[in-house]
Formats: structure tokens, sequence, C-alpha cells
């Protein structure tokens, strides 16, 4: 459904008087989406996940320059194709309550969304209506202004409006931060239950607890590169081919809780060679020579020269 | 010993109580989790403790001595967000001479680069940031800490990195810990009891 392939996105930025600079923010992403799959998108703040939600929403600030290749649908995602298909074909689920409008009720919200869409406005409000009681939200939600549904709901809101779209694809960003366990178990339940019904999701996070008990595959960024592609199996079962998300899935608190020591490389120092080289415990001569490429492995992909199947 | 001795508090005269007659006291080096459901008032006992708010009834000691009123408070806090914690307007050096400078050693060890230094808060990341609102802290003046969701919105690796240099700290100085997490698993590898609020 969708596929990325070598993605770059580099921002000009002025630094002194008017001489320019180039800050490569994201160097090489890789990722797919089937229909029906929730591929969850796992790194650290400033690895690039929120940009290439961006991307794909042909939303990113005028003073970005985007290479690679984007295909949606078997066609590539231009910038003119991207905005006819944002809202409609793609949908957002922004991180908080904030992105809503707090003048407006959020039922004339959602039903908005649905109408741009697509839908008339008789059509848009029953798939509101139809979509409210789904998410067990109340019927008098609708009337409510942003400030006056608490955190769980307002989740469950941001979550309609994806849903009135009938988008093929959805891109949840950071949906779980700040919410009480049980209500962020049920958000990514609804998420899980998007996929079932036939669309792709994205989900973006920098939990991987989170991540792991919804997503089929797990991609996981460092520095702007995916380093690897996994099933989510792969992290339980020991089956994890690059070093950095095995140093993840070992620092987590039920787990060893050993960190690798660093931290990740600046956009405006970025080695040479291997972007996890100089907090890599298998580091070695060829590593820093060159950027090692993504290749696949084990059904899954990987950017090490070390991983071995 | 820093303790609490009966504190009630609410936001406002017609509001109701959101702590209620709560005691408690945490020994030198302790690790201990505040466990609540949301929104019973773990934020607000933390900020009571740290002296960022008052008790309407009720007094905190350390060391049977009242909370100095001015100066560095020996009883710190951590928030979930970094960028409300650091003066936006300043480069990051000047946050961190803003208390008794943490060492060198600290900042080592949490990754510190010293390129950031000379940068506003704007210009780094999360997980940068909050590194450094945790190194500011971490000096010998700190007596207790209180974390509050301290690492929620860190990646796991950059999570336990923050956590070895902050146990490390605690134990070699002594320093009382007081731990708010959503995160059973965090808690049960950092603390070794639970206060349960209310209770």
């Amino acid at each position: 459904m969708l596929s990325i392939s070598q993605l770059a996105i580099r921002f000009t930025q002025y630094d002194r008087g008017l001489r320019r600079k180039q800050l490569q923010v994201i160097t090489d992403l890789s990722l797919s989406v089937e229909a029906g799959e929730v591929v969850a998108v796992v790194g650290s703040s400033g690895s690039g996940k929120s940009l290439l939600a961006h991307a794909l929403l042909g939303i990113l600030p005028d003073n970005a320059q985007q290479q690679g290749q984007v295909s949606f649908l078997g066609e590539p995602l231009t910038p003119e194709r991207c905005r006819q298909l944002r809202g409609k074909a793609i949908a957002l689920i922004p991180q908080s309550i904030s992105s809503l409008d707090p003048l407006m009720q959020v039922g004339h919200q959602v039903q908005r969304v649905a109408q741009l869409a697509g839908a008339s406005q008789a059509e848009a409000r029953t798939t509101v209506g139809r979509t409210f009681a789904r998410y067990d939200l109340p019927k008098s939600t609708g009337d409510r202004y942003p400030f006056q549904v608490s955190g769980g709901m307002a989740r469950r809101v941001l979550v309609s409006t994806a849903v009135v779209t009938q988008a093929q694809l959805v891109i949840a960003d950071e949906p779980t931060p700040g919410l009480h366990p049980d209500v962020a178990k049920e958000t990514l339940q609804h998420l899980r239950e998007l996929a079932q019904g036939g669309r792709g999701v994205i989900l973006i996070t920098h939990d991987i607890e989170a991540a792991l008990q919804i997503a089929d595959r797990v991609a996981v960024f460092y520095a702007g590169t995916t380093v690897e592609i996994a099933a989510a199996a792969d992290f339980p079962a020991g089956n994890l081919r690059h070093p950095y998300s095995q140093a993840l899935w070992r620092a987590l608190p039920q787990n060893e809780f050993i960190p690798v020591p660093g931290s990740q490389p600046s956009p405006e120092a970025l080695p040479r060679g291997c972007l996890f080289g100089d907090r890599c415990p298998q580091v070695s001569e060829v590593c820093q020579m060159e950027r090692p490429p993504l290749r696949p492995l084990n059904q899954g992909w990987v950017r090490c020269v070390h991983a071995e199947g | 010993m820093l303790k609490a001795n009966g504190l009630w508090f609410r936001y406002g005269r017609r509001l109701p109580w959101v702590i209620e007659n709560q005691t408690l006291a945490i020994a030198p080096g302790e690790r201990v989790a505040l466990v609540a459901p949301s929104g019973r008032g773990k934020t607000t006992l933390s900020k009571l403790l740290a002296g960022y708010l008052q008790p309407q009834q009720g007094q905190i000691r350390l060391d049977d001595r009242p909370l100095p009123s001015q100066g560095y408070c020996p009883i710190q806090l951590i928030f979930q967000h970094p960028e409300l914690a650091i003066n936006p307007r300043w480069r990051i050096d000047q946050s961190l001479n803003e208390a008794p400078r943490p060492s060198p050693e600290i900042l080592a060890a949490l990754g510190i680069q010293p390129g950031w230094l000379q940068r506003y808060p704007h210009e780094l990341s999360g997980g940068e940031l909050q590194r450094l609102a945790i190194a500011r802290v971490l000096t010998p003046a700190t007596r207790y800490l209180i974390a509050d969701e301290m690492t929620a919105m860190l990646d796991a690796n950059t999570q336990a990195l923050i956590w070895q240099v902050v146990l490390e700290f605690a134990q070699e100085h002594g320093v009382g810990l007081v731990v708010i997490s959503h995160s059973e698993a965090l808690l049960g590898r950092i603390c070794e009891r639970a206060i349960a609020l209310g209770g």
C-alpha cells in the first residue's frame, strides 16, 4: 500500500547573516505498509519519526527539501497528490487534544472532517453518530468543547476523526504518552481494530512496549535512518538483527535495564561511517569507512555489516 | 529524614481537597514509589514536598527543620517535560550555572555533549533537554529527588541510561528518591517500597 525508499530530508537554515547551512535531518528512511497491518515506527526523539509523518502528509516547512521515492497505492506520492489525498485517503491521528479547534464543539469538528473527505452533510452526521457510539462516547460529547472532555474521551474523539474519513492509511503520532495505562491500552486496541478493518496503520512512538502490544512489524529508527525492520515477535524471541534494536530491548526495566552509553549524533555532525558506530559494541574499521546499506535478512531488514542470519 | 505531617491541600477555597491528611517519612538514600490512580494528587504532593506549593495545613520538615524559603531547595523535583523547567531565553550553560554546577563526570555520564551547552533549549531534542534538567540537580546540595514521570517521554535506552546515573548518584550521596511512574516494571526496578496516596 505504502512504500518509502531511501527518503532523505534536508533543512536549509540561515547561519550567520546570509550564510546558509544544510541540515540533514533524515538520511535514509525506508518503510513499507500493507493493508490490514500495523507497522510501528520506534525511535528516540530526534530520530526522524515525526518528520516522516509530516512528509507523508505534505506538511513539511518550506525550507525542507525531500529526496527518495514514496509511493502510495502503486503511484508516486507527489506533492500535489499529497494535497489531494491527505484527510481523505491518508489520515493523521494527532498527538494531543490541542490539535482540535478550542472554540468549536467536537461533534462539529469531526463532522467537518467527514464532509471535507467527501461525505454529504447528512451522511457525515450519521457517520459521526455511528462512530461516537462505537467508541462509547455519550451522545452529549458532540456538543462539548475540547476543554470539556477528559483525556481518555479526547483520545477517542481524535481516533474518530480518522475513522470518519474512510482513509486507507492512518498515521497515529505518539498516541499514548500521558495517558492512564488503561486508556493507553484502549487507544492501542482501537488502532489494532482499524487494521483489522483493512486499513494500513503507522504507529509512531518512542514506547517500544506500546508498539509490541499491537504491531505486526516494527521499524526502528536511529538518527534519521531505518536501522532495522523486524516482526514484532522478533523482540521477545531474541531474533533482533541490529545492535541498537537489541540495546533498546535490553534497556527495558522488565529486561536487563542496561543502557548503551552516549547519545544519538546531531544532524550537524554526522559521522562518515555507520551512524551508530560510536556507541556500538561491535564496531570495526569497516563500519567507520562508509555507511552500511539497508539489506534483507531473515524476513526482515537490517543496516549493519555484522548482522548474520 | 524528610517528613510530611498531616498535609492538607486544595487549589481553591471552594474546590475539593486534593491532599487530605497525608503523612509520610522518607529516609536518606531510600527509594520510594508514590502510587495512586491518575487525578489523585501525586503531582500535587510532589509540588508540596519540593516547595512549589504551600499546604493549607500540616508541615514539611527536613531533618526537623522547615524547608528554606530562599536559596537552593534541597528537595528537587524533576518534571516530565523539561521544556517547562528550563528558561527558554537562556543558553543551557547559564541554566546549569544557576545552581551549584554539576561535575564534568556527571555531564559525561549522562552523554551530554559540550556543544549542547552553547545552545538554547529549543535547539535541543526532548531527550537531550531532559538529560540537562537532570544534570542540573545532581549536585551535593540536593538531598531528596522527586521524579514525576521523569522518563515517560524517552526511549527505553535513554530511560535506562538516565536512571543508571541517577541511582548511582543517589547511592553515593545518600539522596532519597521519590518516584512517580505509570510503568510498574520501572517502579519494581528502582524502588524499595511504595506509598499509596490517601492510604
